[in-house]
């Protein structure tokens, strides 16, 4: 837990390369590299410019607007944000507790969007990478590729992705900026036929889920010396965590451990995460660094997401991935996994999770009801959290009594991840790039590692395609020396 | 007395004193329109309802039907000036359809699907007007009004308050509340006044109700504009 490579002693003696993936409009990320005459590399930093825009934005709009609002801060998860700002209105009319029905709306929704979400990554993203090899032939190295060599992957990749949205649009009545959740519950249930809709399909969607966590458990076991270290640095963790220590990605307790899996705080009632998480600006970045307090800045920053929250919690309370965890923690050998690869076998066994609690709820007759929505005593202030594919994501209101917010605040989960991310590239840059005149594959190890995170910025850039990506290195004087594109 | 004119081709028949779009919508025929209501005096200020008279431009909504007019309506040339018009209040105000509480039941979206609009095609003004949240049941944002008068109508006419007035000219003419303060919090406005139902698009909103109906169970998710109940009365 250092910040070497962070900042280089002398700056100006250095050559700096940049890759400066141009992206839509969630996100923009880029990673400078400097680099002396001998190709060493000194300093190495993501910087992702965030919509912090947004927080001024809601100010002095009504509350009951803000849960569809939010959904376009992002185009990749808009449900996450539509659900914690749901959470965190739900305090502000007083909805103590949701009814059954309105609870199980919303749970199936995020569980809908964390399927569709993990299948995209997995399938469209990444797997061009971990079946070809992050140096492979940059042609091929594609979707189109893995549906020419492996078209049934492929395929299933596709139709578990259409699943996820079909579930997300039954809910919320929108594949995207849909508002089935409002102040206090949702606007609808479910009707018996798309319930029936669902069902047919179901069944496939697990098994397929559990061909998925067999398949990147092959690839990771296979190749050890790779999946175990690339880009390893060792943290803290944290997420929600449910009922006794459930994973559960729709409610919970904040619960952190360090990097033995030892427990910091844990049943931490989210509504008090400011006296527990603080945020540092640093002058080179957009984006904040979070941190426990009670650790302080410099060793207190932490890693959400897959890889935490599969090793956070005690126990999956469905089957098929309770087994594919003990699988996982065995295999660990019984300490906290750090690998950032270690993300995408995880991320397969949340899918399945995933997949399992649709498939229980869809039999839950909860999801029929008619109770819809609850209100209480009136609050100025109110806190909602969620396990957001990419991690935890904080959602912070407060509104005044002619039903205007005044203030927001958003720790989005590639903001939790921030440090970690760039742990992770200084691994690499170090490991790979030191030394070496720098090519198309050896940056391509860079992106992998951030890849591995699934910040939103990959997906951004991604969706479309191959990421934009352009190089440029410069020396001291500021000319371009040698110049790489790829569009 | 009982008369006719032709409307596309169609004999509409009429009594007299009727407007075209009185006369066409007891025919069953739509004609787009924004600032018309059939319970109003017409304001005649959108032009959405223009149509060609016996080759001439003129608002169907206040133009009274004669006996063996030539009226155009659905045409190509007619149907582009309606679109630019709605064009035009799409960029003068802040109309974000996706985070609109209004979206599904809003008179001016609906329009603009009537009327194939794709794109705003001009340059937004991204005006920027502060909502008067201060009533206790209502919201104003002002950002979404077109200006039709139908709330300062309903107030003067039918509800005999005053509450609203269009203050300005031309490019400049907005919206007020009729209270020293400007406040709807100040003026005599309640739940069941007429002026709280009629605005077209979402200005006038009743607090925390929104998003409150599905998608799809909204007005104009059921049908399209030119065939609810309003504009279908004699079919
Ligand atoms: S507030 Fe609504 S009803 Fe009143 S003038 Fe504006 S658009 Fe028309
Ligand atoms: S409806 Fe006739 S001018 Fe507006």
């Amino acid at each position: 837990m250092t910040y070497q490579l962070e900042t280089a002693a002398h700056p100006e003696t250095l050559r700096r390369v940049a890759i400066d993936p141009v992206s839509r409009v969630e996100g923009h990320g880029k990673v400078t590299i400097l680099l002396d005459d001998q190709n060493k590399v000194h300093q190495v930093r993501l910087h992702i410019v965030e919509f912090r825009g947004f927080e001024k934005f809601i100010q002095g709009r009504p509350y009951w607007e803000v849960p569809v609002m939010v959904q376009r801060l992002c185009g990749i998860c808009p449900v996450s944000h539509h659900l914690a700002a749901s959470k965190a209105l739900d305090v502000i009319v007083g909805a103590k507790k949701l009814t059954a029905t309105a609870e199980k709306m919303r749970r199936l929704m995020h569980y809908g969007q964390m399927l569709q979400s993990h299948a995209l990554h997995f399938f469209h993203l990444c797997s061009p990478d971990l079946l070809f090899g992050f140096d492979s032939d940059v042609t091929k190295r594609n979707i189109v590729g893995v549906a020419m060599a492996h078209p049934e992957t492929a395929k299933r990749g596709v139709l578990l992705r259409r699943f996820g949205q079909e579930v997300i649009r039954v809910t919320a009545g929108k594949r995207v900026h849909g508002t089935g959740a409002i102040p206090g519950g949702v606007n609808k249930a479910l009707t018996i036929a798309e319930r029936d809709e669902l069902l047919k399909d179901i069944y496939h969607i697990v098994q397929w889920s559990r061909d998925a966590v067999q398949l990147i458990q092959k690839v990771h076991t296979q190749d050890p010396g790779l999946y175990n270290s690339f880009g390893i640095f060792r943290s803290n963790f944290m997420s929600i965590v449910g009922n006794n220590g459930d994973l559960d990605f729709y409610h919970g307790t904040l619960r952190a451990r360090d990097d033995n899996g030892k427990i910091i705080f844990d049943h931490v009632d989210y509504q008090q995460y400011n006296q527990y998480i603080e945020e540092e600006v640093r002058p080179w970045s957009y984006m904040k660094f979070p941190y426990f307090k009670s650790i302080g800045k410099e060793h207190g920053w932490y890693k959400v997401g897959p890889l935490a929250r599969v090793q956070n919690c005690c126990q999956i309370s469905t089957p098929f991935a309770e087994h594919e965890r003990k699988e996982f923690v065995d295999y660990a050998g019984g300490s906290p996994m750090h690998a950032p690869l270690a993300y995408h076998w995880t991320r397969m066994i949340e899918m399945l999770h995933a997949a399992e609690v649709i498939k229980e709820l869809l039999h839950d007759d909860d999801l029929l009801g008619s109770d819809l929505v609850v209100q209480g005593k009136r609050q100025s202030e109110g806190v909602g959290v969620i396990e957001a594919p990419r991690g935890t994501l904080f959602h912070h209101y407060r509104v005044d009594e002619n039903d205007l917010v005044t203030m927001a605040n958003l720790i989005v989960s590639t903001t939790n991840n921030n440090q970690a991310m760039n742990e992770a590239i200084r691994h690499v840059a170090r490991r790979y790039l030191h030394g070496h005149e720098v090519t198309e594959g050896l940056l391509n190890h860079i992106e992998v590692a951030i890849r591995a995170f699934d910040p939103c910025l990959s997906c951004a850039t991604h969706a479309l395609g191959k990421m934009p990506l352009e190089v440029e290195l410069v020396d001291p004087e500021g000319r371009i020396v040698h110049s790489l594109s790829r569009s | 007395m009982s008369h006719t004119f032709t409307l596309d081709g169609k004999v509409v028949p009429f009594v007299d004193g009727q407007t075209i779009i009185q006369a066409a919508s007891a025919a069953g025929v739509f004609i787009p329109h924004l600032c018309y209501h059939p319970e109003f005096k017409p304001h005649g200020s959108c032009k959405l309802c223009t149509v060609k008279v016996n080759g001439r431009h003129t608002a169907s909504c206040t133009m009274r039907a004669a006996p063996g007019m030539v009226v155009e309506s659905e045409t190509e040339e007619i149907n582009a000036e309606r679109r630019a018009l709605t064009q035009m209040l799409f960029v003068e105000g802040n109309h974000f359809c996706p985070s609109c509480e209004k979206s599904g039941n809003c008179q001016l979206q609906a329009t603009a699907y009537h009327l194939g609009m794709m794109s705003a095609h001009y340059d937004h003004f991204f005006p920027n007007r502060a909502v008067d949240a201060s009533h206790p049941d209502f919201l104003l944002d002002f950002n979404r009004c077109i200006l039709c008068s139908l709330c300062v109508r309903a107030s003067r006419d039918v509800d005999g308050k005053n509450v609203f007035a269009l203050s300005g000219r031309g490019i400049k003419t907005h919206l007020i509340v009729n209270a020293k303060s400007g406040q709807l919090a100040d003026t005599d406005f309640t739940l069941d006044d007429k002026a709280a139902q009629v605005c077209p698009v979402g200005v006038i909103l009743k607090k925390r109700q929104g998003f409150a109906v599905p998608i799809g169970e909204r007005k104009y998710d059921k049908a399209p504009i030119s065939e609810t109940a309003e504009s279908t009365e004699g079919r």
